[in-house]
């Protein structure tokens, strides 16, 4: 079954620690530059937004890349990069309109979320408020439908 | 230089408009590790400790820790550490947010300011590239428009770190925000930038920090997340309300100073609790950099007088602009709050000075006329006109601008003013919290809670419960809090984590950010070490050891009311007792012997 991080903002305090564990663990040092997920504050608006790739099934990045080095595996869900292959034309780049696959200067190759290939993502296991989580694709769904099924037999209402 | 730092430091001589790279003194980083000690050793080396704080001689030095920046407790603070024009000790003051971290992603572990610029100026910090450019566009902005306008103008990312007008205008206690709402808060660090004519640091940093063993790095990261949720306190207190939590516990103790610490108890306490907090202004929590606690509070005020948003009150502010000026206003407190953060001046010290305004005026030193205003105790109004006019140095505002003891004593009556070395003291009664009394009067920055904050055993009961009425013992404790907060305040971590993890914990993250091999009692000498050096400076600045003190009323007057009521802070069955274990002289000097044990002699 496909997986996918599950996020929820009303749960983020805005402590960018997704952004330090998912560099620490993939590249090796603290750099929020360097993160593949991306935590926004709107102290204002008292909102903390996380994004990062959603690992679509028709990525753009995937058909923009002229040497294929992007691939989508079915079974996983996860969306790679293969490093061999990309030259770093940055076409991927220019694809995605959400901005979740960036060049890198130090490597000269594309970069994106890869859900730590296979183990737990790093910013899932360090979240300290569960804002994120790992979880199959149909569950937050599943959970939406059993909340309004919660209404319905609360209030015994009549569609 | 091992890899926990980046091992250069940014030297900015603002007569001359220059800013030079040079390499961090690996030698002093293995003895101070960072932030406050490294800072300190550095500031000792460089000032004369008699120097006129005001003066272009004084330095600022801005410095992270080695493990800011990182991960796994709260690792995202900095010090600022100058000599201080309110109490004329060592001050340092630490603060969060997101631009400590980013200083460091910048590639710097200090800033080193020195010498005064000809007209207003702020740093631009892109990694490397380090400017002095005009701010005299800015000066006169409140630091959420200064901080608005740095971000325009040079870059959208940017972390800036700023004063208010307070700091422009010379008053006493104004902080330097950063992130628009925290505070390097007290000791009038904010005063010393503005004297020198700097107005803000803005910095981006698309670097990293490494560290020499990540994998023991990561492990101790998951140990201590581990502790810190289930600690009650880190895990879910702070988070759901805050430090204001500890508005009902400390009133309930009968040690919530009021009124200028004419009582210990506050009878409008429930109206400004966390509690009541959390039931009105509160929007949310939130974190700072790194940090798994996310004790602050997002705040919006919709009131019939008063509106505005931003961060805050945390406890000590609820407390200074609340019991302490007897005002149980919850909108006209947290509006005092805004208007604090936006002009740049510390809470605690201004909350207190207006409470020792108002007890001047109950007792008919200062008139309706001479204020601009009526100045009863619990008169909100008054209060947010009185801090409004400080921030701007306008009519009375100059006065309450002194800070209390300089304020009381242009009466005649500074004992009126709840301070020690000047500092006014925070949120707790010694006279109900006897520990508290005696880090007040051996806190080397003056009347400070958070250089020993006995409060965690003698009132939360952490690591173990003590009796906050008994005097006996509470020595021993202080110097191991003493030291070891000084270590956390070195290393770059909030002191919020110590309720849930200790010295073993901040061994294991020294020594993987490090590649040192320290053990607990290596870690607690740095501290002690760090605390001795900053009481020579005292010292050697004229700070001699007969103001280890606290005001006559403390030690004097018995608290009138609550459940402490007849008792005083007995300080003098401590203070010996406390030399002794510092290793110092009868008189409260450190021996050759102790200075020698700790490499200071």
């Amino acid at each position: 079954m496909q997986k996918l991080i599950r996020i929820e903002p009303a749960k983020c305090v805005g402590c960018k620690t997704c952004e330090l564990a998912c560099s620490f663990k993939n590249v090796g040092e603290f750099a929020p530059s360097r993160t593949r997920i991306y935590n926004e504050v709107f102290l204002e608006d008292a909102k903390f937004i996380t994004v990062t790739c959603m690992q679509c099934d028709e990525p753009w990045c995937e058909k923009a890349c002229p040497k294929t080095a992007i691939t989508k595996d079915m079974a996983s869900g996860v969306v790679t990069v293969d490093d061999v292959k990309c030259v770093g034309c940055r076409t991927c780049v220019s694809a995605c309109p959400f901005g979740m696959i960036k060049y890198v200067d130090s490597t000269g190759k594309a970069d994106k979320c890869n859900l730590c290939g296979g183990d737990t993502p790093e910013c899932v296991a360090f979240c300290p408020t569960h804002c994120l989580t790992l979880g199959e694709e149909d569950k937050p769904l599943r959970q939406k439908v059993l909340r309004f099924v919660e209404t319905m037999k609360n209030g015994q209402m009549e569609v | 230089m091992s890899k926990g730092y980046k091992g250069k430091v940014l030297r900015v001589d603002l007569s001359s408009g220059t800013c030079k790279t040079e390499a961090l003194n690996a030698e002093w980083a293995k003895s101070y590790l960072g932030g406050r000690g490294l800072a300190s050793k550095y500031l000792t080396e460089e000032i004369s400790p008699d120097v006129d704080p005001m003066s272009p001689k004084n330095k600022l030095i801005m410095a992270t820790g080695p493990l800011t920046g990182t991960y796994g407790a709260a690792n995202g603070r900095y010090m600022v550490v100058t000599k201080s024009p309110l109490t004329g000790t060592i001050a340092s003051s630490n603060s969060g947010g997101y631009f400590p971290s980013e200083l460091r992603y910048a590639g710097f572990d200090m800033i080193i300011f020195e010498g005064k610029a000809a007209r207003p100026v702020y740093l631009q910090i892109h990694n490397d590239r380090a400017e002095l450019v005009g701010a005299i566009h800015l000066w006169g902005k409140s630091t959420n428009e200064t901080e608005d306008a740095i971000r325009n103008e040079f870059h959208g990312d940017a972390k800036v770190a700023c004063i208010g007008p307070a700091g422009e205008n010379g008053v006493f206690y104004a902080n330097i925000m950063n992130d628009k709402h925290r505070a390097a808060g007290r000791s009038g660090v904010g005063m010393v930038m503005g004297s020198k004519n700097l107005k803000a640091v803005a910095v981006r940093g698309t670097g990293g920090v490494r560290v020499a063993d990540p994998k023991a790095y990561r492990d101790a990261a998951l140990e201590s997340y581990g502790l810190l949720k289930e600690n009650p306190v880190t895990g879910e207190g702070l988070g759901a309300l805050g430090t204001a939590v500890l508005v009902n516990v400390i009133n309930q103790s009968g040690a919530l100073p009021t009124r200028n610490a004419q009582t210990g108890t506050f009878e409008g306490a429930e109206k400004i609790s966390g509690e009541t907090l959390a039931a009105t202004y509160l929007k949310r929590n939130k974190s700072c950099m790194g940090c798994i606690i996310g004790c602050g509070r997002v705040t919006k005020l919709s009131d019939a007088k008063y509106s505005g948003d931003g961060e805050g009150p945390e406890y000590e502010s609820l407390w200074a602009l609340g019991a302490a000026c007897g005002v149980s206003d919850l909108a006209a407190i947290t509006k005092a709050n805004y208007i604090c953060n936006e002009y740049g001046m510390d809470t605690i010290t201004a909350g207190s000075t207006v409470g020792c305004a108002m007890e001047l005026y109950q007792r008919g030193l200062i008139s309706e006329k001479e204020a601009g205003m009526p100045l009863e105790f619990g008169n909100g109004e008054a209060l947010v006109k009185l801090m409004e006019l400080t921030g701007k140095g306008e009519g009375f505002g100059k006065k309450i601008a002194l800070g209390s003891y300089r304020l009381a004593e242009s009466y005649g009556m500074p004992e009126l003013s709840m301070t020690s070395k000047k500092l006014e003291f925070p949120a707790y009664d010694p006279r109900g919290i006897q520990g508290m009394g005696l880090e007040y009067a051996t806190s080397n920055r003056g009347a400070c809670h958070v250089r020993g904050y006995l409060i965690s055993p003698e009132i939360l009961g952490i690591p173990e419960k003590l009796d906050p009425h008994v005097t006996e013992g509470k020595a021993t404790w202080l110097k191991i809090f003493q030291d070891f907060t000084a270590v956390v305040d070195s290393a770059g971590v909030c002191l919020f984590t110590t309720f849930g993890i200790g010295v073993p914990q901040f061994v294991k993250f020294c020594n993987a950010a490090n590649g040192t091999s320290l053990s607990d009692e290596d870690l607690l000498a740095a501290g002690d070490r760090i605390y001795n050096l900053e009481r020579m400076f005292n010292l050697k600045a004229g700070i001699d050891p007969s103001q280890d003190t606290l005001p006559k009323r403390i030690l004097e007057e018995p608290l009138p009311d609550g459940p402490v009521k007849g008792d005083v802070c007995r300080l003098s069955q401590m203070l010996p007792e406390y030399y002794k274990e510092r290793g110092w002289s009868a008189k409260g000097v450190p021996t050759e012997a102790k200075l020698q044990s700790l490499g200071l002699a």
